[in-house]
């Protein structure tokens, strides 16, 4: 069957001209206890299968993922809510290489203006492989500041800033001596609830080696944006469907982490200023738990309207698009693109004082304990949202450009927000379809939506 | 002269005697915790509060013995309790009984004239806060009036300002906008006079100081929204209780600034001093009014103006005893009047549950909704308080609120339940409340 070579009217992927079997119910399977629970036992027709039971759909871990992944058949409209390698994208080391790579194809391909759509990852360098490179670099920018961070923990563990390179020196001194046994660092705990509530750790198997850690180095960003004198970055949620073709979905909702305590560079020490995360603001003795130290980013957007204008605030949007785009795209030819596989990423941008965005590093497992009510409303939405986007229900006809506070990106090309077939005279008109830190009316839409998907079966039955 | 500040007789006395008790109160605070109402900081001290002056939020005093002088509800009590000794009620209940809290007869507008007073806000006037939402095409209207903004500010007309901003401000213009209302410029002089402010700051501290800490602590730092902008609050509030330019502001306020006497000079007029310099005693919630002005201005200086312009044009009119149409003795019969003539039914029946609808929507209107709204929403009202240099419409979208939530409150049985089905407003949105309570209600 023929249809015009119109990204309009290409799917997104669900439908394949055969109907799709609707299931009477759906076994769901996580070892996640927090709001993902809640959203997957109060969603209808899901039944929840424990131990060894066959599940259709599971919201696994990381660890589960790299043990069994390899050695678990799947049929065909079973669905895994991660990808076998994501840490090309997610350990920062691998994305760091990832990216370079990309960026030198973009300029032999598309010239240099293309290729600095790129530079939105501070210069970094892999440790201690990359270290005398490394050292060129600090010599070039005497007196800079720069971040040491561990490629695989999370929440902030283990990172350090410095100026000097004896800061260092003592570190490597450190780690030289031990033999590179395993480059895989201790399993990502990043979903274990900061409050220390356990976890299936399966760090018992790497008793007998000694852990190396893999660092980077990275250059730290001196002129961070700041809101009442204090430093904040932004999450927000990015859902890939598939790589290849690569299909994203970008989520209105996010918010911005603020330092409980105001930016200096005077205090480097104090890793409780220069670290937004929130596992570590928890542990700082100022914090306050009612405080919450997060804006929605509705909030953070009409701040900075009001500040700056709409327009300055539309650019710093779409600059973030590019970020989401082409981190995506530098993995797209490494990441293992099983059907079965999707993805909801946290990605954590910095915004310095020119309203420059800056890609501080992409989760697999973003956390998805709730801080607060509303932080616990958002994340429900957003894990609703994903289910009805994945679609074990079968309901959507895969033309949809907009699933509750979901919108499609990038559909194996950008998704613009005009309806209709695009204006082929010209790029010039161009307005993406996404609307990060826009009005979020998601339950209007999904009745809608749900609504009008229900009469067209109607119509066809 | 009296009359200038407040022309009936039985306010000005009501007002006295309630300053009489802050002040008894302070005085009590100030003896029993052994703390001079001022003192002169030693130069280690002030050094370091020099050092920390961006980030003053950061220090955690340790202020479990200051109790705010006051809290809005304190307030209420006195407002209940004023009679006007000329007028009589006479026993008999009539239809033209006023049966809320508020006990004096002052003029207040009824619908038809606040559809006069608030003519832009129509059905077919466009507004921001209605007219611009998702779905209206902004060639309807939007882009037109944010030229039309665009062309105010560059004429910087105050006049035209005030016209234009009763349709609402266009964000990214309202700092301007408010800046140009206010009269507030970015002269040097006004530059040097917030550094003397800052000085003065340095050099001694202020028993009301600690009142203003624990106000921050208690109120806008537990905000999920202001909690950013605390260092702000302090470099505001604490510059305010001196600035003796403040003063000004008594000559048409009902309310007199209290007086203390250096030590071992009581009752000697030559050793009167004003306290605090300002004369304005903060209560809880006070730092409020200045927690939505660090959306828009960042400029600490600017802030201070903006702040104090504010405050001497309408917040102090929230918290004086005056016959003010603007004050909050007004305010207040002019909300439960609005609700007893338009949804009897309603106002009956929260009275007979022992809920008076005042006693809930009256923290509302003392802060001028800050902390109850979305930011966002707030500084839409906060445009119409402006352009029509009245606080009415805060009694009015009071009473719009309870118009909207009627069918529930119908259902509630104690004032508890009232207080929560009225507890979260952050999710109204103002202006569509205000238009369908004034024009498109059957009356």
């Amino acid at each position: 069957m023929s249809r015009p070579k119109n990204q309009n009217y290409k799917g997104h992927g669900l439908s394949k001209g055969k109907e799709r079997e609707q299931r009477a119910s759906i076994r769901f399977k996580t070892t996640l206890m927090n709001t993902l629970m809640d959203v997957l036992r109060h969603r209808p027709g899901w039944v929840e299968v424990k131990d060894e039971g066959e599940w259709d759909f599971y919201w696994c871990d990381v660890s589960w993922l790299r043990e069994n992944f390899d050695h678990t058949y799947m049929d065909e409209h079973v669905r895994i809510s991660h990808f076998r390698n994501h840490y090309e994208l997610t350990r920062k080391n691998y994305m760091v290489k990832n990216l370079k790579r990309f960026r030198k194809q973009l300029e032999r391909e598309a010239g240099k203006l293309e290729a600095a759509k790129c530079d939105f990852f501070p210069k970094t360098f892999e440790m201690p492989c990359e270290y005398h490179l490394f050292v060129e670099e600090f010599r070039k920018n005497p007196g800079i500041t720069w971040i040491m961070k561990p490629v695989a923990r999370s929440q902030g563990k283990g990172i350090f800033l410095f100026r000097r390179l004896k800061d260092i020196m003592d570190w490597r001194k450190g780690t030289a001596g031990k033999k590179l046994t395993s480059l895989e660092a201790p399993p990502a705990r990043s979903t274990v609830n900061p409050s220390g509530s356990h976890d299936a750790r399966s760090s018992d198997d790497q008793k007998d080696e000694i852990p190396v850690e893999n660092y980077v180095a990275q250059r730290y960003i001196e002129n961070p944006y700041l809101i009442g004198g204090r430093k904040f970055d932004l999450r927000v949620y990015v859902l890939v469907m598939s790589y290849i073709p690569l299909r994203a979905w970008l989520y209105r909702d996010g918010f911005a982490r603020f330092s409980n305590t105001r930016f200096t560079l005077s205090s480097i020490d104090d890793q409780y200023v220069h670290l937004t995360n929130v596992a570590v603001q928890k542990t700082s003795p100022d914090y306050h738990p009612k405080k919450g130290c997060k804006w929605m980013l509705q909030r953070f957007r009409q701040y900075l309207a009001s500040k700056h204008g709409p327009e300055a605030v539309e650019t710093l949007f779409s600059d973030m698009d590019n970020i989401f785009v082409k981190s995506l795209q530098s993995v797209q030819k490494v990441i293992i693109s099983d059907k079965h596989c999707f993805e909801l990423y946290g990605y954590d941008i910095l915004i310095d004082q020119t309203l420059k965005p800056w890609l501080l590093e992409v989760n697999a497992s973003p956390s998805l304990t709730a801080s607060s009510q509303e932080d616990y409303e958002l994340k429900t939405c957003l894990l609703e949202d994903t289910l009805h986007v994945v679609d074990m229900e079968a309901r959507l006809t895969g033309r949809e450009k907009r699933v509750g506070g979901f919108d499609l990106m990038w559909n194996d090309g950008p998704v613009s927000r005009e309806e209709g077939p695009p204006d082929l005279s010209g790029m010039g008109n161009f307005v993406a379809n996404t609307h990060l830190g826009c009005v979020n009316d998601r339950n209007n839409q999904l009745r809608q939506l749900f609504r009008s998907l229900q009469n067209q079966k109607k119509v066809s039955s | 002269p009296e009359h200038l500040k407040e022309p009936l007789v039985y306010m000005r006395k009501a007002q006295g005697s309630w300053e009489k008790r802050i002040l008894k109160s302070l005085n009590s605070m100030c003896t029993e915790l052994s703390i001079p109402l001022a003192r002169k900081r030693p130069v280690g001290e002030q050094k370091e509060l020099l050092n920390k002056w961006n980030e003053m939020g950061t220090d955690e005093p340790d202020l479990s013995l200051f109790r705010p002088v006051y809290a809005p509800k304190d307030f209420l009590e006195v407002l209940i309790n004023l009679r006007n000794p000329n007028y009589e009620n006479g026993d008999s209940l009539s239809f033209r009984t006023h049966l809320g809290l508020i006990q004096v007869p002052l003029k207040v507008k009824d619908i038809p004239e606040l559809k006069e007073f608030f003519v832009e806000l129509g059905l077919t006037t466009g507004q921001l806060g209605i007219d611009d939402s998702t779905q209206v095409p902004p060639e309807l209207f939007e882009n037109e009036h944010v030229r039309i903004g665009q062309k105010v500010l560059a004429e910087q007309d105050s006049a035209a300002a005030q016209q234009y901003i009763r349709q609402g401000s266009p964000t990214a213009l309202r700092a301007e906008l408010w800046a140009l209302i206010l009269n507030i410029s970015s002269q040097p002089e006004e530059l040097l006079y917030y550094e003397q402010l800052k000085t003065n700051v340095i050099q001694h501290d202020l028993l009301v100081d600690s009142l203003i800490y624990k106000d921050v602590k208690l109120t806008a730092s537990n905000d999920d929204y202001y909690f950013v902008f605390e260092d702000y609050l302090y470099q505001v509030l604490l510059c305010f209780s001196r600035d003796t330019s403040v003063l000004g502001h008594f000559a048409y306020n009902s309310a007199s600034p209290p007086k203390s006497y250096i030590r071992g000079k009581l009752g000697l007029e030559e050793y009167a001093v004003f306290y605090p310099p300002n004369g304005v005693i903060p209560f809880h919630g006070f730092s409020m009014y200045v927690a939505p002005l660090c959306f828009l201005y960042h400029e600490p200086s600017k802030l201070y103006q903006i702040f104090r312009e504010m405050y001497v044009r309408f917040f102090f009119r929230l918290h004086s005893i005056s016959s003010h149409p603007s004050g909050i003795v007004s305010l207040c019969l002019l909300f439960e009047t609005l609700l007893q003539t338009y949804l009897p039914q309603l106002f009956y029946h929260l009275r007979e549950i022992g809920a008076q609808p005042l006693r809930i929507s009256f923290k509302w209107m003392v802060r001028a909704f800050s902390g109850y709204l979305a930011t966002d929403q707030l500084l839409l009202l906060w445009d119409r308080i402006l352009g029509y240099n009245s606080l009415e419409i805060l009694a009015v979208l009071a009473a719009a609120v309870f118009a909207f939530r009627a069918v529930n409150l119908m259902e509630v049985t104690s004032l508890a339940a009232a207080e929560a089905v009225l507890a979260d407003l952050s999710t109204l949105k103002v202006m569509p409340l205000l238009q369908i309570f004034l024009f498109a209600t059957v009356t």
